[in-house]
């Protein structure tokens, strides 16, 4: 563990979240609570609700039933939550989602400007200090297109601390690398929980999670089956699946 | 038989003023009407999906000619003194929206979903993330059916003749009538929209293959 945040208050809160597609129950009762500087590591096969989960918390996905409450604001679907919600908590994509048209300094600056009115002068400062912060600035004036995988990914990952977001969400943000280029997403990511940032990660990298989590937790077919610190959970998980997953995952490393 | 002199190639040019104008008007006012048409095509309200349904399959499923004869004589039997011109301009800016507006909705939809995520992720509301996110890259997918439709739309602007508009065909018809010579004069007329109308293709067709390219 980096810091203890054992004595942090409380950021986020899911209580008793259900969430179906159709017939498919894909969320069933999650309770989680994640305090202040708390980095969680989400794990689980391909289909547990994983992602479901995290996109949950910003309401890219709608919950059928239970709470989820972030910094004090309850996620009710109206607007004004959401938009409550959405400014606390920045979001990073398997897929990178940059927006192909603007120059890298055009989509850090794009939210800054639009949803929290600052003007152009403060918007360009504020991204080159995050590109600076991911080791990108060099690129500012290229468009997504131009980059590699990698530094795309670090691009958005500045683009989403452009808006100072209390938690940082990551969804699976280093599926879609090639493996030279995922080391330098990790290591943006180990920076950013050094500097305390509360991180909630989706992800498969073991090393990572072993590095920098308070938790990992494990996920399956919708619930939440373990969770544990990175050290009990890798040298005794308690449950049959969590085994065999590890098993699965580990064998690949 | 006649011959084709200055005075009847001016007449000519005269009709192929009104053609141009007529496609500008009509794909100008299209335009505006098909980006409207176009965002309540994809808005979440139903109700606006559907009426927008209806007007795009009401103008794309009719003739062109007819929709300029229910325009020309509909106003007219409102009461309202209009006159040929701004009758067909309203009938090509219904006709071209309704095209446009389904070309556009194609596009808004073949924008990467991950896109509206991101926005909505990084808090974007609904006019950002139209304008500053998803159109820019919609209109870019669209170009070469946008153009294609252009094309259409200049060729569609000969149907205007049927309600006393002497726009370039109705100007060669007029001239074949005098000089006895048809072959010749639609011949030219048959050159001139094809000097217009090939670069535009040629453009599309050109802006099609860099997207494929750029898309592998």
């Amino acid at each position: 563990m980096l810091n203890s945040a054992k004595d942090q208050p409380t950021l986020i809160s899911l209580e008793d979240v259900q969430k179906w597609y159709g017939a498919f129950h894909a969320l069933k009762s999650i309770s989680l609570s994640v305090r202040k500087g708390e980095k969680i590591v989400l794990c689980g096969p391909s289909g547990s609700g994983k992602s479901t989960l995290i996109r949950c918390i910003n309401a890219l996905e709608t919950i059928e039933e239970g709470k989820i409450v972030v910094e004090g604001q309850v996620l009710d679907g109206s607007t004004k939550s959401v938009d409550a919600i959405r400014r606390e908590v920045g979001m990073v994509f398997q897929s990178f989602n940059l927006f192909p048209h603007m120059t890298v300094l055009q989509n850090c600056t794009l939210a800054p400007m639009r949803v929290r009115g600052a003007s152009h002068t403060d918007a360009e400062r504020l991204a080159r200090k995050y590109l600076e912060r991911v080791r990108i600035l060099d690129q500012a004036e290229k468009y997504p297109a131009q980059l590699s995988g990698g530094q795309q990914q670090r691009v958005a990952i500045a683009r989403a601390l452009c808006m100072e977001p209390k938690v940082m969400l990551f969804d699976e943000p280093t599926s879609a690398l090639d493996p030279e280029m995922v080391k330098e997403v990790l290591d943006t990511m180990i920076g950013l929980a050094r500097d305390g940032m509360t991180m909630i990660c989706v992800t498969h990298e073991m090393g990572f999670a072993r590095q920098v989590a308070d938790r990992v937790i494990f996920m399956a077919s919708g619930e939440i089956v373990e969770e544990a610190e990175p050290e009990v959970f890798f040298k005794s998980p308690k449950h049959q699946r969590t085994k065999t997953f590890l098993g699965e995952i580990l064998a690949h490393h | 038989m006649g011959p084709i002199g200055e005075n009847e190639f001016f007449f000519l040019m005269q009709g192929l003023k009104w053609t141009v104008l007529l496609a500008i008007v009509g794909f100008i006012g299209g335009g505006i009407f098909g980006i409207l048409i176009a965002l309540l095509r994809t808005s979440k309200k139903k109700l606006a999906r559907t009426i927008t349904a209806g007007y795009i399959g009401v103008f794309q499923g009719t003739p062109l000619l007819m929709q300029l004869f229910v325009v020309y004589y509909g106003v007219a039997l409102l009461g309202i003194e209009v006159n040929a011109w701004i009758a067909v301009a309203i009938a090509f800016t219904l006709h071209a929206s309704a095209f446009l507006g389904e070309i556009w909705r194609g596009s808004i939809e073949a924008v990467p979903k991950g896109q509206t995520e991101a926005a909505n992720a990084l808090g974007l509301h609904y006019v950002s993330r139209m304008k500053d996110v998803i159109l820019p890259q919609a209109l870019k997918i669209s170009m070469p059916a946008t153009i294609g439709f252009l094309v259409q739309l200049i060729k569609g602007t000969s149907l205007a003749a049927i309600v006393g508009f002497i726009e370039l065909t109705r100007a060669g018809q007029i001239i074949s009538n005098q000089t006895y010579r048809p072959l010749l004069v639609f011949g030219i007329v048959g050159a001139i929209y094809f000097i217009i109308c090939w670069p535009l293709s040629h453009a599309g067709s050109g802006l099609e293959k860099r997207m494929a390219k750029a898309a592998r």
